[in-house]
């Protein structure tokens, strides 16, 4: 965990930087406003969610019932929760892979360029503004089966594409939409990662290694690494999580069968399906396996992460 | 193998402001030449040109019999240091130096021995296995030549290595890097601001001013006959006294005083006198110095003060009484002239007194 720690805090791990407080109540006063969103929007909800998760709640409210563990096994054991498991576990690999891949791609190359670079940075930038839900409009619109561009480039390939109908290919446009979406993000600390590879040392490489490749891949990326591995929790956290409203754009008011991923199951279960009880359990195992994940790639990945 | 040669080279950017202009050099084999000059003269961006980190837009560079001009830096034989070592920070100290080499297809066996020797040269074997974040400064220093050495490159070029070391640590560096270097005997250039250290270190300076060079030449030669008053306020120090004076009936006169013979035609030059070539003089020989102040070193002092007006500082040994006044004269052969509105060189001695020089 001390390795965890100073992850997060960067250069204050140094003792000299540290502040000394005369009381020891005051550092407590500057942390109680995060505390206390995280209390409110985390620790509470989740305390609730794992209470309810044992309980068969009415649906109109009218009281409940411990079940046990129920909830859980009936998830575990449904056919369906199976199968959207293992689409949400395909969407975050390929929604992960891709958005730091092309991210990754776009940030070198744009390392590169000297004129214009500001025009062409802002331009990558500028789509992280766009609103999840608005950029979920805006896939729809792409892939729009009577004038959606994409639909039209499909069909220029004989292939016709049906968005919100054919499972597959609102597959494809979840993925695309929200690789869409994550790429400036990655982008941005990709930029300011490489941006921070010393000048000196690329020349020093430049004057040992005659190849890009070989230089991009034995001095770049390792000086990299902190970044990347900084941007592949949150890239799946995304995936997992913040994807709800471009899902939720795209799949909802569309008929049946429509990939999904388990945090929309969650909501539909719940709040369309008003099975509170259910959908808590399914957020908490969601939670543990989260956790899980995160826990592992700090104790397994981190490892190799050279900070510099 | 190792001779580096310069044909008029020059460096004008894209924006057309020009950092170096019709450089011209020859360095033999093995030789250490120094490129000094205050901050912004170029010499940091010439030794970028001979490296490839800098595209030379004029002349041609010949590294080894090559001309470069058109190489990627890592086709042009050379092993460079950099003023913060520009270390892989991810690497050990033995992957750092073996980086080149791996790149370059080096047998394993062969980058293992010139690791091994190279570590053994520069007492880095403890530290082999380390990452360079846990070395101190002089010893990140040592890695950085030893990744130069380690390649065997025709040439070895540094950019001010040393500025980043305390000053103590400085002085046996520079010579821990002479004597390496004779050593080994590969061709060197090193680019420094600090005269000091360009003095000490060089076969031959290039003296750079303003992109151009201003003299090459031994350290001695350009200590004793700097070509301009550039080069004679730069070399040395204290720096040379320069001043205002008149030739007059075949003598300099300055404040006063005739200060020595000058076979040079009637009117105002610039004379320069070093302040450890000034001594006291009876007072109808010497001129009069008032002085100002007065700075200990311990293994001697320096008088300030004016004369006629302008400043002049004297190196004295230690114990002579100074007063109020001080005359003080200097033997022919150490006087100065130069131009005064080129600020070149103007050659007063025979023949037979540059011999004796």
């Amino acid at each position: 965990m001390a390795r965890l720690r100073g992850f997060w805090e960067g250069s204050s791990r140094n003792p000299a930087k540290r502040v000394q407080f005369d009381r020891p109540l005051t550092p407590w006063l500057f942390v109680l406003p995060q505390l206390l969103i995280v209390a409110i929007f985390f620790y509470w909800p989740s305390v609730q969610a794992v209470t309810s998760s044992f309980y068969l709640e009415d649906p109109f409210g009218f009281g409940s019932t411990f079940v046990g563990m129920d909830n859980y096994t009936d998830a575990i054991s449904s056919r369906e929760y199976r199968r959207i498991a293992g689409f949400t576990a395909f969407f975050a690999v390929m929604v992960t892979a891709l958005s730091l891949s092309i991210g990754l791609l776009l940030a070198v190359k744009a390392d590169k360029v000297i004129r214009g670079a500001s025009a062409y940075k802002t331009a990558l930038i500028a789509v992280y503004a766009i609103a999840p839900p608005v950029s979920g409009l805006i896939g729809m619109m792409f892939f729009d089966m009577h004038m959606g561009p994409f639909t039209e480039m499909a069909a220029w390939f004989g292939y016709e594409m049906k968005v919100g109908i054919n499972y597959n290919d609102t597959a494809f446009a979840l993925i695309l939409v929200a690789v869409w979406k994550q790429i400036p993000y990655n982008f941005i600390f990709f930029l300011s990662g490489l941006q921070s590879v010393p000048v000196s040392v690329r020349e020093a490489a430049l004057i040992d290694a005659r190849s890009g490749w070989r230089r991009f891949k034995d001095i770049v990326l390792p000086l990299l690494a902190p970044t990347a591995f900084f941007l592949l929790i949150i890239n799946i956290t995304y995936s997992l999580f913040d994807t709800f409203a471009i899902i939720d754009v795209m799949v909802k008011d569309k008929p049946a069968n429509n990939p999904m991923t388990l945090v929309y199951k969650v909501y539909l279960d719940g709040f369309k399906g008003n099975d509170i009880g259910g959908s808590s359990a399914q957020s908490v195992i969601l939670m543990v396996v989260v956790a899980a994940l995160t826990v592992a790639q700090f104790r397994f990945l981190e490892r190799r992460v050279h900070y510099g | 193998m190792g001779q580096i040669s310069f044909k008029s080279v020059g460096k004008t950017y894209a924006g057309g402001v020009t950092a170096v202009s019709d450089v011209t050099l020859d360095v033999a084999e093995g030789e250490f030449i120094v490129l000094v000059g205050p901050s912004g003269c170029g010499k940091s961006t010439l030794l970028r040109m001979v490296a490839g980190l800098e595209e030379i837009t004029d002349g041609e560079i010949d590294i080894a019999g090559r001309v470069v001009n058109r190489l990627d830096p890592a086709d042009r034989d050379i092993a460079m240091v950099f003023q913060n070592y520009a270390l892989y920070p991810h690497m050990t100290v033995k992957e750092n130096m073996a980086y080149g080499l791996k790149n370059r297809r080096t047998p394993k066996a062969e980058i293992e021995a010139r690791v091994a020797e190279a570590a053994r040269m520069l007492e880095l074997q403890p530290y082999l296995d380390r990452k360079p974040r846990a070395l101190s400064g002089g010893q990140r220093q040592r890695v950085a030549m030893g990744r130069a050495i380690v390649r065997q490159p025709a040439a070895f070029l540094f950019d001010e290595p040393l500025s980043n070391l305390d000053a103590k640590l400085r002085v046996s560096m520079r010579m821990e890097i002479r004597k390496l270097q004779r050593r080994i005997g590969t061709t060197s250039l090193y680019v420094t601001h600090d005269q000091l250290e360009a003095m000490t270190l060089a076969d031959r300076l290039v003296v750079l001013n303003g992109g151009k060079v201003e003299q090459i030449g031994k350290p001695l030669e350009v200590y004793h006959r700097p070509a301009s008053t550039f080069v004679a306020s730069f070399i040395g120090s204290p720096a040379m006294n320069l001043l205002d004076a008149r030739v007059e009936g075949g003598q300099v006169w300055l404040g006063g005083a005739a200060m020595g013979p000058a076979g040079r035609a009637e009117g105002p030059v610039t004379l320069g006198i070093r302040a450890e070539d000034l001594r006291p003089a009876p007072a109808s020989q010497g001129v009069a110095l008032k002085v100002e102040h007065v700075e200990e070193l311990g293994s001697g002092r320096v008088v300030h003060g004016h004369v006629d007006g302008q400043a002049l500082a004297v190196s004295m040994a230690p114990g002579l009484p100074i007063g109020d006044v001080l005359h003080v004269g200097a033997a022919p052969e150490a006087l100065h002239l130069f131009d005064t509105t080129t600020g070149r060189r103007i050659e007063t001695r025979t023949r037979a007194a540059e011999l004796v020089l």
